[in-house]
């Protein structure tokens, strides 16, 4: 096996990434790192430009439920949305091994490679679980809108979820730091790139809302057992900015009472086909 | 009365409940309708004191007829009262859920007039939300001690968890505080609850289709360090509850001094909170780990430990039992030592059937290294380097928190929020850490 410093360049998709292991086995060389379409190179002999190439990936793709088993093809395909450091070397090395090894490697407690995928899915599926309750929709023009700055790729975790939660609503999540956002209108969904949002200063009925919101969270802390480091340890401060109870307190307007009427949504008329659920991701 | 200003008064009312879980129901949304129901439960803030906020917890009123001496809503305490209308709090609940601000609906009440009002009140929030807005979130609702078994049949099939707060914990406390409120009224509820959640459970198995009643189960509450009661008998109810009504949950509460009452302890009284966090680490055993009560207390050691955690205690009680390899040793043995929790002894099973288990290995799998190194072997060795004085050990076992204030008070105690009997408790735990048997 060539063991030179070696460095691929792939297009950032998980398919590309596929055709970067594809290419590793067809040459018989293991490069030391795996460059993202804007990511700076080090080495000084340029690094090798892996085209994507959809037949290939998909060969790759197939072969992993096969030799390593489902809980390694679903472990690699979480992993690739982490913010894990180098997650894509990461992932050739678990491939590899687990061509290797076979299904037995997910039973390989001790292994540094399947520790430092384990652990990252983790963080991936704890931070999207987290903003799945910590995102705070405001309402413009019968739109929901909100932006989120998580660490890792979790639009797929939340469209999802929020796509069956709100089946008949209008919808928008814009991600700040992959500059990606989540678009819903009944019943369908898609992630797709946006450099810039910025939402509309909120309406007199929004601010009313959002008033409210904070003279209940206000109103159900009990004083005497105040815990800073708790609240801070379940909800870091990171997502603070985002939320509507710790806006600045001017954007919060008097209510009027008239205000709070909420309408129903008109039935939905039948449609011919049934389907399972309102979410067709 | 402003809306803003009801909401103020409703939810710090109800601001003394435990529970605000969110979990037990998994409900899919559907189309024409808003909400949808998540297995885990979802925590949508934490407020200040570190509690989370996933229901909007509300009364809806707090113009009680009753007078329980520990309630902040008695009808003899000079507060201001509020109630909100049923259509009112609905709108609420949706404009709030729509903006993802909750997950559903907590709704308690202080008695209006009558049990039975009351909860045909809290019914009409609860038809206009499901009935009327095609609501899917979560709901908890409170049964009113007292009413009619009808209308809490229905309350429970609109609703995911019931509950009903048993309050005290012992018939003779709830004589002396809760002049309007009797052991068989509580308990009423609770037992014909559970005997509609099972047979609905059994329905469910023959018609698909077969209303749910209180998907989520049911919970209750109780007050701790407002009466004599001990741990001990705390934990023996808990576990009695659990297994004769089946409960999901039963939450304790650190009596926060809110009214001034000759029976009650005084304003100045901190909760007690460090008993309170023992308590849910006991009931975490009595739910997760299967100890039974008696293993954990007996009458004449009624009170749980103030340094050391209940599993640790125990564990450090029977070091006869130790040490265990890990990997030979059962489930049931693995969930009794320190440092292994029920996902890690789960994580143990799967990755023996592997290869053995290194130390390392141990470590990557979540285990509490710190705490299980003094109670495991490892292909049959201790692992190396182990350090094996009584104080590094104990310390070890405790949490930072207790590890200062077991470093603080030696060679003499002195805190001073601290009473008098506890005090004696503190330290006479002392005395006991100093002859426990080490497994070593």
């Amino acid at each position: 096996m060539n063991q030179t410093a070696l460095s691929y360049r792939y297009d950032g998709t998980f398919d590309g990434l596929m055709c970067c292991v594809f290419e590793s086995y067809m040459k018989k060389e293991l490069p030391t790192e795996i460059l993202g379409p804007d990511a700076v190179e080090e080495n000084l002999f340029g690094a090798k430009n892996i085209l994507t190439n959809e037949a290939n990936a998909q060969r790759v793709l197939r072969s992993i439920p096969a030799k390593i088993g489902h809980e390694a093809y679903d472990l690699v395909q979480l992993a690739f949305l982490t913010c894990l450091p180098k997650k894509e070397l990461a992932i050739l090395s678990f491939l590899r091994q687990g061509y290797h090894y076979g299904p037995r490697i997910m039973g390989f407690a001790g292994n540094e490679t399947l520790y430092r995928l384990t652990e990252a899915v983790k963080h991936l599926q704890k931070e999207a679980h987290l903003l799945k309750g910590f995102i705070r929709f405001s309402i413009h023009q019968n739109v929901l809108i909100a932006a989120i700055g998580p660490k890792n790729f979790v639009l797929p975790f939340l469209a999802r979820h929020f796509s069956e939660r709100y089946p008949d609503e209008h919808l928008l999540i814009y991600d700040e730091n992959h500059h990606m956002a989540l678009v819903y209108r009944p019943y369908e969904s898609a992630i797709i790139p946006m450099d810039e949002f910025r939402a509309a200063p909120p309406d007199k009925e929004e601010a009313a809302f959002r008033a409210l919101w904070r003279t209940f969270y206000d109103a159900i802390e009990i004083k005497p057992r105040h815990n800073e480091k708790c609240r801070q340890t379940l909800m870091p401060k990171r997502y603070w900015k985002y939320m509507t109870e710790f806006a600045a307190s001017t954007e919060c307007v008097e209510i009027t009472q008239h205000s709070t009427a909420f309408r129903p949504h008109p039935p939905v008329p039948a449609t011919g086909k049934r389907r399972s659920g309102p979410h067709g991701l | 009365m402003e809306l803003n200003e009801k909401l103020r008064i409703l939810g710090d009312a109800a601001k003394y409940d435990a529970a605000c879980t969110s979990s037990g129901t998994d409900r899919k949304g559907s189309r024409g309708s808003m909400g949808s129901a998540h297995a885990s439960g979802i925590c949508h803030s934490f407020a200040g004191d570190g509690r989370c906020i996933s229901l909007l917890k509300v009364l809806l009123s707090n113009a009680c007829a009753y007078d329980c001496a520990y309630c902040v809503n008695r009808r003899s305490n000079d507060v201001p009262r509020a109630s909100f209308t049923p259509r009112e709090l609905a709108d609420l609940t949706m404009q709030f859920y729509r903006r993802n601000y909750i997950e559903g609906l907590f709704l308690s009440s202080g008695v209006i007039g009558t049990p039975d009002n009351t909860c045909e009140k809290m019914i009409a929030v609860l038809r206009i939300l499901r009935e009327e807005y095609r609501f899917r979130g979560y709901i908890h609702a409170k049964a009113i001690p007292g009413a009619d078994p009808i209308l809490i049949r229905h309350l429970g099939l609109l609703a995911d968890r019931m509950s009903v707060n048993i309050e005290m914990p012992s018939s003779a406390s709830l004589t002396r505080l809760a002049p309007n409120k009797t052991k068989k009224a509580i308990l009423a509820p609770m037992d014909y609850m559970s005997q509609r959640i099972e047979e609905n459970s059994r329905d469910l198995v023959r018609y698909r289709h077969a209303p749910k009643f209180a998907p989520a189960g049911q919970s209750t509450q109780m007050i701790i360090g407002a009466s004599p009661e001990t741990d001990y008998h705390i934990l023996k109810l808990s576990e009695g509850l659990y297994r004769r009504y089946g409960l999901k949950r039963v939450f304790f509460s650190a009596y926060v001094p809110v009214v001034p009452h000759p029976l009650l302890p005084g304003a100045d009284t901190p909760p007690p909170l460090w008993r309170e966090h023992r308590l849910y680490q006991a009931d975490w055993l009595l739910r997760f780990y299967g100890f039974d009560a008696d293993e954990l207390l007996d009458e004449e050691h009624a009170a749980l430990h103030p340094y050391l955690d209940p599993k640790c205690h125990w564990a450090l009680r029977h070091s006869g039992l130790f040490p265990l390899e890990v990997n030979r040793a059962s489930h049931e043995e693995l969930l009794r030592v320190p440092g292994i929790g029920a996902k890690s002894a789960w994580r143990i099973l799967q990755a023996r059937r592997a290869c053995p288990l290194s130390w390392d290995a141990l470590e990557k799998i979540g285990v509490v290294m710190k705490r299980a190194q003094y109670f495991l072997l490892c292909r049959g060795k201790r692992k190396p380097g182990l350090e094996t004085r009584r104080n590094t050990l104990l310390a070890a076992m405790m949490s930072e928190r207790e590890r200062k204030r077991y470093l603080l008070e030696s060679g003499e105690v002195q805190q001073l929020s601290l009473f008098e009997q506890e005090t004696a408790t503190f330290l006479s735990a002392r005395r006991e850490l100093e002859s426990l048997p080490l497994p070593l």
